[in-house]
């Protein structure tokens, strides 16, 4: 190992690290920032996090935001499910590739497009913008991750398992519930997260669909930027990135327990 | 009294006119597309039989299996079992039950839970169900196992698990596809005679697919062999290795040598078959063909004895040069260069630990054979 550790290599990685996160850092570091300027150090102070939670304007968009996020990525998980196994069962029926070409399409669709279309379409059926809008256009935009990461775990499903519940007496109903279900629930699991974080961290989309009252925390976020960047925003960031960041730790820890204890398992049977 | 092989002696309704069929075949068809798996098949299995479905893979046996659990309907033809047709009855109603090749354990439930699952749907009471899944991981011998999820078993074990959820339900018919395929040689071997057993012991009609003869010969009563989604021959192993019926069949199971050639002479007892490439060879009269029609000959390598010295009494024997020698242990394989050029498989079992006069590459040998070692095909 010693041969790998070069001037060179680590270079590279001072370099690649810096580029990734050292934006970050500053952001986390002027959080704590005792000064109201925002790129001049003032001592180490947590006043932003105290007067953060007396911002209702901030609070009243972090709520927004997390209702949107539920509502929306749950609606999604369910559409983007039954849209996977769709594509994943009926194998051939008139329009497939029709089908997921247009289910898939919205993964490249530039955002401003989507956001514009959905506006259009909100104005020509006259409905009135707001949450109930804005978690529309949120599930039209993450359906089509949930699918993807439901379809791959689908294509490696063994379908001689349902076969297995059909022969054993379960009807194909009950055999959904028991078995297909709860074998694809960790892929499940993982599109509803994906599209929850992808609706927590949308800005194109909601200013286009939303409308007064449903202001999402990124919009706000980026409307209060605009007229000067307090630290007060620093902070908001800070306990996003803070959140995302323990969502993750865990999922990745606990996955990779389950891996380990898996291994494990498998080596003490065959042993015997 | 003679035989083809070992038999058991209590069981043989396929001889019995008066039997009644348990499982039939009726005219099946099974088309994918323009693919024809099975084509216009009939056969008849009998209640308590173990059964073999033998072929290649892709020859249509496991479309039969699957057909017969319900996963396929035929596209034309009928199922029966015990009289009652199968067609439109979906898979959770028909009374078998499956065994998967890949065995496809429930992989969130533990293995007591596996075999409960089919109790379960039926409405079981609890305490029959405790009791049936106890009963049935004694069977098995996984007692200590039951709260173990699948992926914490052998391979071994896994497939035992796989047996007692799919017996669990005391189906009238169990399916068995590819059972002991994803096992190692030993474990193999050992598995056999317990499935044998099993069947024994619970009465149920066994249906099983396999690739392997080996497999097929020492589970089966009855054996089918598949081909192309036909049906090629149906007997006991002992009938399909020593009477074949076809040259398919008798190149599929075992290894033998063919001698092809055309009807020469035939008196009351004897037919003499011209070789085509010179040999003359004399079989005991079984063949209804008449004189000049293109047979072939074809007999075991065990069957041929192999000597340095031209056999005194013998009525086929045949001159040869010795090409190849394979000592396997239990027994020698020659392969004999015949001076027409033919070459002829001849085993002996190494029934003495030291040979007298043993052959060599290149030595002369004669190869000889009783006039009712082998069969005559026609087709």
């Amino acid at each position: 190992m010693n041969a790998t550790w070069s001037r060179f290599n680590i270079t590279s990685i001072v370099l690649g690290f810096a580029f990734l996160y050292l934006p970050i850092v500053l952001l986390i570091v002027f959080s704590f920032n005792e000064s109201k300027l925002v790129t001049v150090w003032g001592g180490f102070s947590t006043k932003w996090y105290v007067s953060l939670f007396h911002n209702q304007g901030l609070m009243d968009a972090t709520w927004v935001t997390a209702r949107v996020g539920v509502i929306s990525a749950t609606v999604a998980t369910v559409l983007g499910t039954l849209a996977a196994l769709t594509l994943t069962r009926y194998t051939r029926f008139r329009g497939r590739v029709l089908f997921s070409g247009m289910v898939f399409a919205p993964l490249v669709m530039p955002e401003v497009i989507t956001g514009l279309s959905l506006l259009l379409l909100f104005v020509a059926v006259g409905l009135d913008r707001g949450f109930l809008t804005v978690t529309l256009a949120h599930i039209t935009l993450t359906m089509c991750f949930v699918a993807v990461v439901v379809q791959s775990r689908l294509i490696s499903f063994d379908r001689s398992l349902e076969e297995a519940a059909m022969d054993l007496g379960a009807t194909p109903v009950k055999t959904f519930f028991q078995i297909t279900l709860p074998v694809i629930m960790p892929a499940i699991v993982s599109g509803w997260m994906l599209a929850f974080t992808l609706s927590l961290d949308d800005l194109v989309i909601a200013s286009f669909t939303s409308g007064p009252g449903a202001t999402t925390l990124p919009m706000k976020i980026y409307s209060q930027v605009r007229l000067g960047v307090t630290p007060e925003i620093n902070a908001a960031c800070t306990i996003l990135i803070a959140v995302v960041a323990v969502g993750v730790i865990i999922a990745s820890v606990a996955n990779k327990r389950r891996e380990v204890q898996r291994q494990l398992d498998e080596q003490a049977a065959q042993r015997g | 009294m003679k035989s083809l092989g070992s038999i058991r002696r209590d069981f043989a309704p396929w001889n019995d006119p008066n039997a009644k069929p348990y499982i039939q075949f009726d005219n099946v068809t099974k088309k994918f597309g323009d693919f024809t798996a099975v084509n216009n098949l009939s056969l008849t299995i009998f209640e308590r039989e173990f059964f073999a479905l033998l072929g290649a893979s892709g020859c249509g046996k496991s479309t039969l299996l699957r057909m017969l659990a319900g996963f396929e309907e035929p596209t034309s033809g009928r199922i029966l079992l015990d009289g009652q047709d199968l067609r439109g009855i979906p898979p959770y109603r028909r009374p078998v039950n499956m065994m998967f090749q890949s065995y496809a354990l429930f992989p969130h439930m533990t293995v007591e839970k596996n075999i409960a699952f089919g109790l379960k749907q039926e409405g079981m009471s609890a305490p029959d169900i405790e009791k049936r899944v106890a009963e049935m991981l004694r069977l098995v011998k996984l007692e200590q196992f039951a709260k173990r999820k699948p992926h914490q078993l052998s391979g071994g074990q896994r497939q035992r698990v796989a047996l007692a959820r799919s017996v669990a339900k005391r189906p009238k018919v169990l399916l068995l596809d590819e059972p002991l395929g994803a096992l190692d040689k030993k474990l193999r071997e050992e598995t056999q005679f317990e499935l044998m057993d099993l069947q024994q012991n619970l009465g149920l009609t066994f249906v099983v697919v396999t690739h392997d003869q080996e497999e097929a010969m020492t589970m089966a009563d009855r054996i089918a062999i598949i081909d192309k989604g036909e049906v090629m021959q149906v007997a006991t192993p002992a009938e399909v290795y020593e009477a074949p019926t076809s040259r398919f069949v008798a190149h599929f199971v075992g290894n033998v040598n063919m001698f092809e050639g055309k009807v020469a002479e035939r008196t009351a007892k004897t037919t003499r078959i011209a070789g085509a490439s010179g040999a003359q060879i004399v079989v005991d009269n079984a063949v209804d063909t008449a004189a000049g029609a293109d047979i072939v000959f074809a007999i075991r390598p065990e069957k041929i004895k192999i000597s340095s010295k031209k056999p005194v009494d013998a009525v086929n024997a045949l001159e040869g040069e010795v090409y190849d020698i394979a000592y396997l242990g239990d027994m020698t394989v020659y392969h004999v260069r015949l001076d027409d050029g033919q070459m002829v498989r001849a085993s002996t079992m190494n029934a003495a630990r030291i040979t007298e006069d043993p052959l060599s590459w290149n030595d002369r040998a004669w190869v000889s054979f009783r006039p009712d070692a082998g069969v005559v095909l026609t087709r």
